[in-house]
């Protein structure tokens, strides 16, 4: 079974997380399953950065506490992480900048012999790394040449030197299957917001989700969609009010702080029923928090945010192939029942970068109903969902509102109508709940006939289900938060005696919810640090509590 | 189809009397008449309101309409507008709503010059929360959270606007109607970002009839493309309580608005998330 990890670090400035990046690339043209993880703090320049790369023949998302090869751009990187090197793995250090036991390569001088960039000590560590591990040129080059579109030329040249110069100890080869896509979380979500037929996406930058708006503007193009950054978040969402109104399947995205300027558009988009997908990103909070790291405290504000009552879907994903469907659904979602729909992730999924296997297919328009005329907006039905229009439609008049207001959208303070508007998207609430109470939403994993449960939500499985793996537990997951899908959850949780759940919290947030649905954990294991557990670290948890 | 023809909603109307909000919806409606006349689909305009006494404006409209937030007009306005650069999209915001809750929007709209238009119902006090001072009431003004009087200087809005690069800006009253109209009408038919501060009386909370009726005048447009020279005419009242109050068209010129025109494009979504995907592995 291969199950190789690749440590590397150095400065903010040293180009670590675009080196992490190709080294992951490269497992990922050979076939691999891939999983990196980016540390770096919240600096453009001097701060300690490191990766992890995991390669496996199996799929990864979680990082071990040992690594078999570091690659160190400074000295900070060996007295950080040496006691993780496994017995018989390596340092390869750039011997400019570091002393230690293991490889030294002298990084600038590959440079100065091609007359390269300073950056470009990266590209000879790839190389160095590369021809450590034996893996044959023909797999590095064409990744090179794909990730590096400037001077690539004097990259390869470079990276090509520190090949031939190490000494080969082991040889990687390829796995036999097809070369994986390799995407962060935020790119895996932006891909399935695009096969989910999103027109437009609004942002303004907050780490962890600007990777989505990145990602969205640079394929706005060949994709045909809107992709604007305005002035605030509270412009972003009524932005986003605006564009749907008038017809387009729009997303937004934020983290915690972001998504504070939102809540208000966020109430309006429940009363005057405006579709809307909301991505929100977890970072440590609260406040500003720790912004380049992560965690799972903000699933009781998401739940909650907003003044009145109105339906809403919350999906947290755990996986690429999640992150795709979700994210789809959630733009099906939100303009099937004109409602806004979360995704929620965190730091460690937003921008975790996975190799995922999907075949990505367009999920069925949701059947909408045809309007009748004179059209009124806020037409009741059995299940509270009014057919929808954008103006201009000849003839018919399309009205909005944020008061509380009649069918037609006028507004009104009569107790009557308040109640059947209440009603109506209590209606909408019952109709969703529907939909999503299937064992599609609810992932089960471990030993499914264990007595012991873990529940958990969002990147935080892929840690669980690993160190779990050699446990008597069950992990129960579920992907959609809100509305709870109590009965597929009741059917998975039969036969538990005991309930653990593991979460990125101080106080625990999910147990509330579990609370409310009549499930009382047994104990909380969390983790409040900002960090992701590795699998050995939550390994030891687990069985201090089974 | 709406059988129904008229303008006019039947919602019921809750202006108080002498408000200066009926002179403003008549002269729109007006406009609207006009343009329809003229081949404008109805259907083409979307009102979108704020919040405040002058945003009931959009239920007494029978025509598409946003009744938003307070403050938010402008980012709704400016998403209507991006999803379909066909229609015409005008905004009726107070002064409190634009000035003070929503003003980083108003700025970045006329920097952008996004192709909307923004009539500003500006009686200088928070009408529907039942007076209190507002960005232009002027010096000393004593409302309902400052008995003493406010000690710092209005807001000249028309500078602002100005400076950041609006490309249409004009200044009216709700007593000087078919001035008004022809203001409303240009604003509407300016390519860009057009705003209209319009002095409307609030016979409630802050009756300034007499006022503006002694101090307001029609400017010359002559040189309505010369920034400096709007400055100027912007400069000449400054919101206080003394005159004299120049209205028209401060300012007019020709800048690329925003939203571009876009290409219409068929392009098979699922065939471009494939080709991603492939760029990815
Ligand atoms: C976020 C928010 N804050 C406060 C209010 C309460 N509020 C409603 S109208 C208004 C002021 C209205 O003044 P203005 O915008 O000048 O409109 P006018 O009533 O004078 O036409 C306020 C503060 C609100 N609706 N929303
Ligand atoms: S309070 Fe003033 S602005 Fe509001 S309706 Fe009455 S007169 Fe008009
Ligand atoms: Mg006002």
């Amino acid at each position: 079974m291969t199950d190789f990890s690749v440590l590397i670090g150095g400065k903010a400035g040293d180009g670590i997380s675009q080196a992490g990046q190709i080294i992951g690339s490269v497992f990922a043209s050979m076939g691999y399953h891939v999983y990196q993880y980016t540390d770096y703090p919240s600096l453009i320049r001097g701060g300690h950065n490191f990766c992890i790369i995991r390669a496996a023949d199996h799929p990864v998302t979680a990082f071990r506490s040992h690594v078999d090869v570091i690659l160190a751009f400074d000295q900070q990187t060996v007295n950080f992480h040496s006691h993780r090197l496994v017995p018989d793995g390596e340092i390869i250090f750039d011997s400019n900048r570091a002393k230690a036991k293991g490889i030294g390569v002298s990084l600038a001088s590959y440079v100065d012999r091609f007359q390269g960039l300073p950056i470009m000590g990266n590209t000879a560590m790839i190389g160095a790394l590369s021809g450590y591990l034996g893996i044959s040129w023909e797999v590095i080059e064409p990744v090179l040449t794909k990730k590096m579109t400037k001077k690539t030329e004097d990259n390869l040249k470079i990276a090509r030197a520190a090949f031939d110069e190490i000494l080969k100890k082991t040889s990687i080869d390829k796995t036999g299957e097809n070369s994986r896509p390799f995407m962060s979380g935020n790119e895996w979500i932006g891909l399935g917001l695009l096969a989910g037929g999103l027109d437009a996406y609004v942002a303004y930058p907050m780490t962890p989700s600007s990777g989505v708006l990145h990602f969205l503007a640079d394929v706005a193009k060949e994709t045909d969609i809107i992709v604007y950054h305005p002035e605030s978040e509270i412009a972003v969402i009524l932005m986003a009010m605006g564009l749907a109104y008038a017809g387009k399947k729009t997303a937004i995205g934020t983290s915690g702080g972001g998504f504070c300027l939102m809540t208000e558009g966020l109430s309006f988009a429940g009363q005057a029923e405006i579709p809307v997908v909301i991505i929100v990103s977890q970072r440590t909070g609260p406040s500003t928090g720790l912004p380049t790291y992560t965690g799972q405290s903000d699933l009781l504000f998401v739940r909650h945010a907003g003044q009145g009552e109105f339906p809403r879907w919350i999906a947290a994903p755990a996986t690429p192939s999640e992150a795709f469907r979700l994210s789809a659904m959630a733009v099906k979602i939100a303009w099937k029942f004109q409602i806004p729909a979360f995704i929620l992730s965190d730091k460690s999924f937003s921008e975790g970068i996975f190799t995922g296997d999907i075949n990505p297919g367009i999920p069925d328009n949701p059947v909408e109903v045809s309007p009748s005329f004179p059209y009124r907006r806020y037409e009741d039905a059995a299940d509270g969902i009014s057919p929808i229009l954008a103006p201009p439609v000849h003839g018919e008049v399309i009205k909005v509102n944020s008061y509380t207001h009649d069918f037609r959208g006028i507004t009104t303070e009569d107790p009557g109508m308040t109640v059947t508007m209440a009603m109506k998207r209590k209606k909408k609430n019952d109709a969703l709940k529907d939909l999503i109470d299937n064992p599609e939403n609810v992932c089960i994993s471990g030993k499914k006939d264990a007595t012991i449960c873990i529940v958990c939500w969002g990147s935080v499985r892929g840690q669980v289900t690993e160190a779990a793996n050699d446990l008597d537990v069950r992990i129960v997951s579920p992907l959609i938060l809100e509305p709870f899908p109590i009965i597929t959850f009741q059917n998975a949780m039969k036969g538990v005696t005991k309930l653990l759940v593991v979460e990125e919290s101080a106080n625990g947030q999910i147990d509330k919810i579990l609370k409310e649905h009549g499930f009382f954990p047994d104990e909380l294991l969390l983790r409040c640090d900002g960090r992701p557990s590795t699998v050995e670290e939550l390994q030891e948890k687990i069985r201090r509590h089974i | 189809m709406n059988s129904d023809n008229s303008l006019i909603s039947d919602a019921k109307n809750t202006w108080c009397p002498g408000c200066g909000n009926f002179a403003i919806q008549h002269a729109v409606k007006s406009v609207i008449e006009e343009l329809e006349k003229e081949g404008v689909q109805r259907e083409e305009f979307v009102l979108v309101s704020g919040i405040g006494c002058h945003a009931k404006i959009v239920d007494y409209f029978n025509l598409n309409s946003f009744y938003s937030l307070h403050g938010r007009t402008i980012p709704v306005a400016t998403g209507i507008k991006m999803a379909n650069p066909d229609l015409k999209v005008i905004c009726f915001a107070g002064d409190g709503d634009l000035y003070a809750e929503g003003l980083d929007h108003l700025i970045h709209a006329a920097k952008r010059n996004i192709d909307i238009t923004v009539i500003c119902h500006n009686n200088r006090v928070y009408g529907l929360t039942t007076g209190q001072y507002t960005p232009t009431s002027p010096y000393g003004f004593r409302g309902k959270s400052t008995p003493d009087g406010i000690h710092e200087p209005p807001l000249n809005i028309i500078e602002m606007l100005l400076g950041s690069g609006a490309s249409f800006v004009a200044r009216a009253y709700s007593k000087k109607i078919p001035h008004l109209r022809r203001i409303i009408r240009e604003a509407i038919m300016h390519p860009g970002f057009a705003h209209i501060d319009v002095l409307q009386i609030c016979a409630t909370f802050f009756n300034m009839t007499r006022f503006y009726d002694e101090q307001t005048y029609e400017s010359s447009e002559a040189n309505v493309s010369q920034f400096d020279v709007a400055c100027r005419t912007g400069q000449q009242w400054d919101y206080s309580d003394q005159g004299p109050i120049p209205l028209g068209i401060f300012y007019k010129t020709f800048r690329t608005p925003l939203p571009e025109k876009r290409e219409e494009r068929e392009i098979d979504r699922l065939k471009a998330v494939r080709t991603i995907l492939q760029n990815y592995s």
